[in-house]
């Protein structure tokens, strides 16, 4: 190995440990058989993992997010794949100012987003809880989606969609035999990643939960208490596991299709 | 035979400002190979989307077998095309793409099973049916979109330059092939190129496009032999363009006269006007007899050669000849070698060869 290759070598053994070891330590600790996160390790248990289970609280705090990530995710690909399509699709006046328009929740500071939902929300009377979360996280994922689903529907060749109307289908059923299907990889990464960003999102649900709390609130009330440290680390520890398993899947899907494997996804009609 | 089964009646089409067709009126008959053929950006493209619906007209108005399609959406018009990427679906095999279009029409299960078998051997692609997209050549994707669009059975088949995607040997292949199918089915395909050898060999009557409107139509050897105007004299083959000026005029005959070739009495097929000097005389280039001796032809001239390309099926000379300030070109299918001394020449021509078109 030259000295060039070793540089690069040890540059990206930095890069990563840097990235990495941080949140390495939350599942070593998991496993820790103490109250404390310090060296040396105590012993291996999993009694951390039990407590955490056992938690009536968690239970509650984890059916909200899913509630709130699914309804967001949906609602935001929705909104997100009609976007696309007409910004990937069309040229129009407006373009730019609607896109910049969906961009923005993504752009200015999420807690400013919270603020001004929180403001108008108890103004028109209603009362917090997780339906302002969810449609907070759904202005939040929106910009994410869109971004996803114009990488999968830009390229797409539109005379696939002439010729399904040339045939004989109307507008839905053109929708639904060829785009659906053929966009479909890139709908599940974004259904999966905006559901991630929904699940892990702490500022809007901060100022907006009400006491209604999602699984980063219910977190974020366990650390004032030392004792109770364990079992939010292996809280942490099983939602790193399973958020990189969610987004690995969903960068395999969005590039899905777009070359050798296509047959074998898309839905066959 | 109907003699106007396509109509269409002072179609425009404008894209913001620019004209992409511009008060076309004319007629395809039932079961005719028609071309429609230009440069690109001539609006042959844009003709033909207005005929399958994806566009639609700003003025004007269709007609196919009667029936007014004018705002018909595609899929209530009695046409299918074949699309110049193909625009197969990748999602389905070759079996599920040619059925795609056959669910709306209401057949049994044996009827499908029938004209997709039928159609597969039509273009002979049975043994196909599982296979996808990506694993087909490009003549065999070619293929499927025509079965795809005939299994329907259309009243007019649309084809937007199927074959510019294929190399030179499949494409002469499939020029034959289609022209075969088309006598064999007897649909009226309506074909769209820029490629004036396709469409001449192919096709029943050609339209020639530029600027939006139609330069000249008629049948192929019409075209060749007797163009209209300078663009189609141009734009079909080869030729030499020689200045000239039309003197007096006794109806069926003119008076011109033509750069370095003196003055004549020729044809006038296209009422040109006399006295003019906005015209211009047009020598094909094989019309013309290039040797070492003088020849009894209409017009032979002193020339010198000042280059030769060998080209197999013949040989092109290109020579200077008296009183002509422009290079000239001739083919000759005869040239065995025979040794100009100096270069020197005599080219030849006959006056029924020599045509008189107005420059604009």
């Amino acid at each position: 190995m030259n000295e060039k290759n070793s540089t690069l070598l040890i540059y990206t053994l930095l890069y990563f440990g840097f990235l990495y070891v941080p949140v390495l330590f939350l599942p070593i600790f998991s496993f820790n058989d103490a109250n404390y996160m310090s060296f040396p390790l105590a012993g291996f248990t999993t009694e951390h993992y039990e407590e955490m289970w056992s938690k009536r609280n968690l239970h509650k705090a984890l059916w909200a997010s899913i509630k709130v990530g699914v309804v967001a995710s949906v609602v935001s690909t929705t909104f997100a794949l009609f976007a696309a399509k007409a910004f990937a699709r069309y040229t129009f006046r407006g373009e730019k100012v609607s896109y910049g328009a969906i961009m923005m929740p993504f752009l200015i500071p999420e807690i400013i987003l919270a603020v001004a939902i929180l403001v108008i929300w108890v103004n028109l009377g209603f009362k917090l809880g997780l339906v302002p979360v969810t449609i907070g996280h759904t202005l939040f994922c929106t910009p994410f989606a869109m971004l996803i689903l114009i990488a999968r529907i830009e390229g797409f060749d539109f005379s696939l969609e002439e010729a399904s109307r040339d045939l004989g289908e109307n507008a839905w059923g053109t929708f639904f035999r060829v785009s659906f299907p053929l966009y479909l990889p890139g709908i599940v990464a974004a259904l999966l990643l905006s559901f991630i960003i929904s699940f892990d999102e702490f500022i809007l649900a901060f100022f907006l939960t009400g006491s209604d709390a999602t699984l980063p609130m219910y977190m974020w009330g366990q650390m004032r208490f030392v004792q109770k440290l364990p079992h939010v680390l292996a809280l942490g520890a099983v939602i790193i596991v399973f958020t990189t398993f969610i987004v690995l899947l969903a960068f395999w899907l969005r590039n899905v299709g777009q070359g050798k494997v296509k047959k074998d996804i898309a839905i066959k009609l | 035979m109907n003699n106007s089964f396509i109509e269409i009646n002072n179609i425009s089409k404008h894209f913001e400002d620019v004209k992409a067709v511009n008060d076309v009126s004319f007629e395809i008959k039932e079961g005719e190979f028609f071309s429609l053929l230009g440069p690109s950006g001539c609006g042959k493209t844009t003709l033909l989307r207005l005929l399958a619906g994806f566009e639609y007209p700003t003025s004007g108005n269709l007609l196919i077998d009667g029936t007014d399609i004018t705002a018909l959406p595609p899929d209530k018009r009695p046409t299918n095309m074949v699309f110049q990427n193909y625009a197969i679906f990748p999602h389905l095999n070759v079996e599920k793409n040619i059925q795609f279009g056959l669910r709306k029409l209401g057949l049994s299960n044996d009827e499908i099973d029938k004209r997709v078998k039928g159609v597969l051997s039509l273009v002979k692609l049975e043994g196909y049916e599982e296979r996808f997209s990506n694993q087909l050549s490009g003549g065999q994707r070619q293929r499927v979109a025509l079965a795809r669009a005939l299994v329907r059975q259309p009243k007019v088949l649309l084809l937007d330059e199927p074959l510019g995607a294929l190399d030179k040997k499949l494409r002469d292949e499939m020029q034959l092939e289609l022209r075969t199918l088309q006598k064999n089915i007897g649909i009226t395909f309506v074909f769209v190129t820029h490629d004036q050898q396709e469409a001449i060999s192919m096709s029943d009557r050609v339209a020639v496009m530029n600027d939006g409107k139609i330069q000249q139509l008629s049948e192929p050897n019409e075209l060749y032999k007797n163009p209209e105007n300078i663009f189609v004299s141009d734009f079909i083959g080869e030729t030499n363009f020689l200045k000239a000026e039309t003197k007096s005029s006794d109806g069926e005959f003119i008076n011109v006269s033509i750069e370095g070739l003196g003055e004549f009495k020729i044809k006038n097929n296209l009422n040109i006007a006399a006295n003019s000097s906005d015209v211009v005389c047009s020598v094909r280039p094989e019309s013309m007899m290039i040797a070492k001796v003088k020849s009894d032809w209409d017009i032979c001239l002193d020339a010198k050669i000042c280059q030769t390309s060998y080209l197999g099926e013949m040989t092109r000379f290109y020579v200077e000849a008296k009183g002509i300030d422009k290079i000239i070109t001739v083919s000759s299918q005869h040239f065995d070698n025979q040794s100009f001394e100096n270069n020197e020449c005599f080219i030849s021509m006959s006056l029924e060869d020599i045509s008189l078109l107005n420059k604009k």
